[in-house]
């Protein structure tokens, strides 16, 4: 999987509430309709700025706060593919595999606005490519994860294979 | 073999196999709880990926608590999504009143010693408070383990956190657990377990280890467990067996803290690691106040404010919202004579639910007021206004804060 896009920077510990109010969530759950409000407690301009297929660029404990899937959802919504981040909160991590959004765990620290960002993501391993120099190199993620991401989420995966035991 | 936590020994005995952290694995559930805030996105992925019958309706519990009384027809439609779901046969279903899920799985009777319990809302890494594990997952998972009855689990590294010492005097598990908040970051235990051990364990009630293990989700742990002992098992009231770790289990890590020098504390806005004591902020406004959520909701909380207020009214124009974690708690309460006495003092008493907590119910703040609060998170416009102030404390501050107006340290 290639992915390449501008990203946009945020710091440490966005949590879901700045990722989608939790006022909103009273009018729908739309993910394409709650993704105008995408960040809109810390930066009400947000989702008028981005496009679809930019990335987010975050700091530490990235989704922190409730577990509620709709926030990968919004963020998935909003046409963003990737989110880079130098740790994710562990339910913001399993919701981003299980709605296909591809979160990247690397030191993000040297990213700045407006740098082209080519993540490639392959069974051997994560590579993370900024303004056209290899910038991160991760592990593989494990089996269970990859299957699931190959599927392009949870949903696609219960309907192919139906359960957890005797897959892997 | 290698001895093992707490936590690793529960995994190991749902994984059918033994198993240590770091390791990925399939483990069955004992309990799969979804709200009505994670439910309906449930359900609607359920029948995406195809799902015919849960594992064991018995096992799956769906509680309506973030939305009560029912704010709007859409919110209304959600509803009756679960409702469907429950008499289509396929869940247990807890209405709108009957209180929080986190507070409703122990009472209700879901959660054993030993139990692994997956719940649609972050806190419910209460149920560790019960020598269980409880963690919090999204809706795709919600659904795929309410059709396998398993998941897969990365096992958690297990930071031990040793309690020493005595509590003083009004000072509470709440202000313990916003201090390991502020010592360990939000970030200090992701992706990890938390444990709790020590000579003051012994001490902590029931009631205490939920607020413990419930705000342990602030750290970004994915599960925070407490070891079984006479306080469990007088509240089981028949003999349980529990779950301890090994003399030679290995830790990530080891804090010990000393309850001797804990003081009243606050987590200030807005993050729930901007942790400080209530004594360095004295003199500052203070217009509203929480006592209740899935933190501080219980009997115990609603009695320790009522023993700070003592015969003081509110403070003028000062608002104080109520909010008994469950209906049990709330017909306790009135029989004891709280409920009279709060609302006597003019408090404002809501039905048993996740209340004003994250905005989905009512009590939303006005903009430029300071809130005094019992729950769990102070983010930016976490109450419905992004103007608002969240301080979170424990019930004694809330009250002591709710009879002078001000930010007051409890017995001062």
């Amino acid at each position: 999987m290639l992915y390449r896009g501008k990203g946009h920077i945020f710091g440490d510990n966005i949590n879901t509430d700045y990722i989608i109010s939790s006022r909103r969530k009273r009018d729908t759950l739309n993910e394409l309709e709650l993704s105008k409000y995408l960040m809109e407690d810390i930066d009400p301009k947000f989702a008028a700025r981005i496009s679809p297929g930019d990335f987010i660029v975050a700091g530490n404990n990235f989704g922190c706060g409730s577990a509620m899937e709709i926030a990968a959802l919004v963020v998935r919504g909003a046409g963003i593919p990737v989110i880079l981040a130098k740790s994710f909160s562990r339910t913001f991590y399993r919701n981003g595999i299980n709605t296909g959004i591809l979160l990247v765990v690397c030191d993000t620290s040297k990213i700045k606005p407006d740098d082209m960002i080519e993540v490639n993501a392959t069974d051997a391993s994560t590579q993370v490519i900024v303004n056209n120099s290899i910038y991160a190199q991760t592990l593989p993620l494990p089996e269970t994860i990859r299957t699931i991401i190959r599927c392009g989420g949870l949903v696609a995966y219960m309907c192919k294979y139906g359960d957890f035991t005797g897959v892997f | 073999m290698a001895g093992q936590t707490i936590v690793e020994k529960i995994f190991s005995e749902h994984a059918g196999k033994l198993v240590y952290s770091n390791e990925n694995i399939i483990a069955a559930v004992d309990v799969v709880m979804a709200t009505d805030g994670s439910g309906p996105l449930t359900i609607d992925l359920y029948n995406k990926m195809a799902g015919k019958r849960v594992f064991n309706p018995e096992k799956v519990v769906m509680v309506l608590d973030h939305y009560v009384p029912c704010p709007n027809d859409k919110v209304a439609a959600l509803h009756d999504s679960m409702r469907a779901f429950a008499q289509s046969g396929q869940c247990q279903l807890l209405e709108l009143g009957e209180g929080i899920c986190h507070q409703l799985l122990p009472e209700k009777g879901y959660v054993k010693p030993g139990n692994l319990i997956v719940g649609g809302d972050s806190h419910s890494t209460t149920y560790g408070a019960f020598n269980a594990i409880g963690t919090g997952i999204g809706s795709s998972d919600l659904a795929a383990t309410m059709i396998s009855g398993k998941l897969w689990f990365r096992v958690p590294e297990t930071i031990k956190i040793i309690i020493i010492g005595q509590f003083h005097k009004y000072v509470t598990a709440k202000d313990l657990a916003l201090y390991i908040v502020g010592k360990l970051g939000a970030n200090g235990a992701i992706y990890k377990a938390i444990e709790f051990a020590g000579s003051a364990v012994g001490q902590l009630t029931m009631d205490d280890r939920m607020t413990l293990c419930n705000m342990m989700v602030e750290t970004g742990a994915k599960c925070a467990v407490m070891p079984g002992d006479d306080v469990t098992q007088a509240y089981f009231k028949s003999s349980v067996g529990f779950v301890a770790s090994d003399d030679d289990a290995i830790f990530s890590d080891s804090i010990t803290i000393n309850l001797d020098n804990l003081q009243p504390m606050l987590a200030l806005p807005h993050q729930v690691d901007n942790v400080s004591t209530v004594e360095l902020h004295e003199e500052l406004s203070v217009h509203m106040g929480i006592l209740g959520t899935c933190t501080n909701g219980r009997l115990s909380d609603l009695r320790l404010a009522l023993e700070i207020m003592g015969d003081a009214p509110l403070a003028p124009g000062f608002e104080l919202l109520v909010v008994p974690a469950s209906r049990q708690i709330y017909i306790e309460a009135l029989r004891q004579g709280l409920i009279e006495k709060f609302i006597l003092k003019g408090a404002i008493v809501l039905p048993p639910s996740c209340g004003p907590c994250c905005g989905s119910s009512p009590g939303i703040p006005s903009s430029g007021e300071n809130i005094v609060s019992t729950a769990n998170r102070n983010f930016i416009g976490r109450m419905g206004n992004v103007n608002s102030n969240i301080y979170l404390g424990s019930p004694a501050t809330v009250a002591a804060c709710a009879i002078t107006g001000k930010m007051t340290c409890p017995g001062r």
